[in-house]
């Protein structure tokens, strides 16, 4: 009679059970799929970074006996960092970020600002052809760029040429502009579109009650939109420096054009060649780490230079 | 007043004319260079055309190496369309459980992903190559299309887009009508994050389309190559063999010709996607 009693309690309190789980379950079914791509693919492999970075390959000298490996702790850090190709490739593309991240971000919000002004014709065609080369390639921008470049093939070098120009695009003083130029090709027009995006999820009252004080369009762009465009600007910038110190196949596909560029001319570079050119994988981690490092820092730090004055962005 | 309206409208479009000619310039550029042979390549000027012979490059880039470049094609709308497919129900799976079903650490889970947007991608596919070519994978189509179904951007997308425009109320009536979650979720819950999704797999499908360094790293048979690797390849035969140029030019001019059409057709979808993106706001 009692057990009965404990049954007939325990029924509704394990019904609870089944339907609380049965709540809670969905949410893991949903996230599951990605969450497994998401560790193997993505989290494993950053682990694998930096376990890879904590240990050393060496081989004996004649390369008969196996390679033995050892646990050195920083030592791949601290061999990448006093190496100093790698830190002048650091400095580049931290010089070539802070040359290209606000030309472009500027560039895009002009032309954003301008095409969604309301006055100008042919929106529509100005708008398809700065977002054209976003659907290039990085490779390929960077192989018609060449071709740009060099003067046996470069219309732009022969025409200054004809005015007395002596253009050289691929010297040491002038290479790292022109990957800033291929790059701000390359997404100008897509952070412009998400600016245009930004700015047509403006209701249109805001204008007319500047309109209606007597504001013109450009101190209606620069006090009420560019502040409504803050959030969007500041996303687009953070992407772009993420970017930036990911630079590769620009300068890769520029290389053999330049005595400039050489095989650390980036971070990404040096890995690369680390890895698959000197067989150094640990060596390789490392310098993939510190990159991601620097990424991080810089994200979170200009995120918080942009917070701390006024309203928080994200 | 009037005068000085003009004036900005018109420096204002000629400002846009001049940005026009400097986007344009690169693919002006290899559409007439795609018409050349290597001579007249360097020897007439690169904005005007010079016996033109667009047929006869075209076959020739289409036939070389046994047809290898129709190959790449076919490889890169492999990597990119049954990637971008995956990655988009991943993400709106993803996306909406995190939206919609509150459980204990959902906000860490959440940021992880969130910071998996700011993982620089070569951090990821270096160490990749090493954990597949343990297993065997590394040289396979598996190799491009696995890291590739991964969209932590497409899952942060979703979870804004689900959480702002799928309403509580339609979850609860459809488990009223006795629905089981996975069918609200394909039936009901899909079809209102459409643009969304939309969004989603386009920028996934140019963000594989357009990466070079995971195909680089893990492939070295040419038959598996995309586009971008194949001509790079291609590229760096020119020095050997002055002919490569014209395969070279020719295969960044469809290239960019089949991409830009697509762009332009699906311009419409970009701009719903993104404004229905920014819902948040």
């Amino acid at each position: 009679m009692s057990s009965a009693a404990v049954d007939r309690t325990a029924t509704p309190a394990e019904a609870q059970r089944l339907r609380r789980r049965r709540r809670v379950n969905p949410a893991l079914w949903f996230v599951a799929p990605f969450g497994v791509a998401f560790a193997l693919f993505f989290l494993l492999p950053i682990g694998y970074a930096v376990y890879e970075s904590l240990f050393k390959t060496s081989s004996s000298g004649l390369g008969l006996s196996a390679p033995t490996r050892s646990f050195v702790g920083l030592e791949n850090y601290g061999d990448a960092l006093s190496s100093s190709d790698f830190r002048s490739s650091i400095g580049r593309v931290l010089l070539f970020g802070l040359i290209q991240v606000p030309v472009m971000i500027l560039l895009a919000t002009i032309l954003a600002l301008i095409l969604e002004s309301g006055r100008v014709h042919f929106k529509s065609f100005f708008r398809v052809s700065y977002f054209l080369p976003y659907g290039v390639p990085g490779v390929i921008a960077s192989l018609l760029w060449g071709f740009l470049y060099v003067p046996a093939t470069s219309p732009i070098v022969e025409v200054l040429g004809h005015v007395g120009v002596h253009a050289d695009f691929l010297s040491s003083d002038t290479v790292l502009g022109s990957i800033v130029n291929i790059v701000t090709w390359e997404f100008a027009g897509y952070n412009m579109l998400i600016l245009i995006a930004a700015l047509q999820g403006i209701p249109d009252e805001l204008y007319e009650a500047a309109r209606v004080d007597g504001a013109g369009s450009f101190r209606i762009a620069w006090h009420i939109k560019l502040p409504l465009l803050r959030p969007s600007i500041i996303l687009a910038t953070v992407f772009t420096i993420i970017g930036t110190l990911q630079l590769f196949a620009e300068p890769l596909v520029l290389k053999p054009l330049s005595t400039a560029i050489n095989s650390s001319y980036t971070p990404n570079l040096s890995a690369y060649n680390q890895a698959f050119s000197n067989d150094n994988y640990s060596l390789a981690a490392a310098e993939a780490v510190i990159v991601a490092v620097i990424a991080f820092a810089l994200s979170f730090g200009f995120l918080r230079i942009v917070n701390r004055k006024g309203r928080s962005a994200w | 007043m009037v005068r000085r309206l003009d004036g900005g409208k018109l420096v204002a479009t000629a400002f846009l004319i001049a940005f026009a000619f400097y986007f344009l310039l690169p693919v002006a550029w290899v559409l007439i260079a795609m018409t050349k042979d290597t001579g007249d390549l360097f020897g007439s000027f690169g904005l005007w055309f010079s016996n033109p012979d667009p047929i006869g490059n075209l076959d020739r880039l289409f036939s070389a190496n046994d047809g290898v470049f129709p190959r790449w094609m076919l490889n890169s709308a492999i990597y990119s369309g049954v990637g971008a497919a995956i990655a988009t129900v991943l993400s709106a799976a993803a996306g909406y459980g995190l939206a919609k079903f509150p459980f204990k650490g959902r906000e860490l889970v959440f940021s992880i992903i969130l910071g998996g947007v700011l993982v620089p991608t070569t951090v990821v596919s270096l160490p990749l190559y090493l954990l597949f070519s343990d297993v065997g994978l590394t040289n396979t189509y598996w190799a491009v299309l696995l890291p590739s179904i991964v969209s932590p951007f497409g899952v942060y997308l979703c979870r804004i887009y689900a959480s702002a425009s799928v309403p509580d109320s339609m979850l609860e009536a459809a488990r009223l009508d006795g629905a089981g979650e996975l069918r609200i979720f394909v039936s009901v819950v899909a079809r209102t994050m459409t643009p969304a999704l939309v969004t989603v797999f386009l920028f996934q499908f140019i963000a594989i389309w357009n990466n070079y360094f995971l195909p680089l790293v893990m492939l070295s048979d040419q038959k598996l190559f995309p586009i971008t690797l194949g001509l790079t390849q291609w590229n760096s035969q020119t020095y050997r063999n002055p002919d490569y140029y014209e395969l070279v030019i020719g295969g960044a001019a469809v290239s960019v010709v089949l991409l830009c059409g697509a762009m332009i057709v699906l311009q419409r979808f970009w701009r719903a996607g993104l404004t229905a993106g920014s819902v948040k706001g």
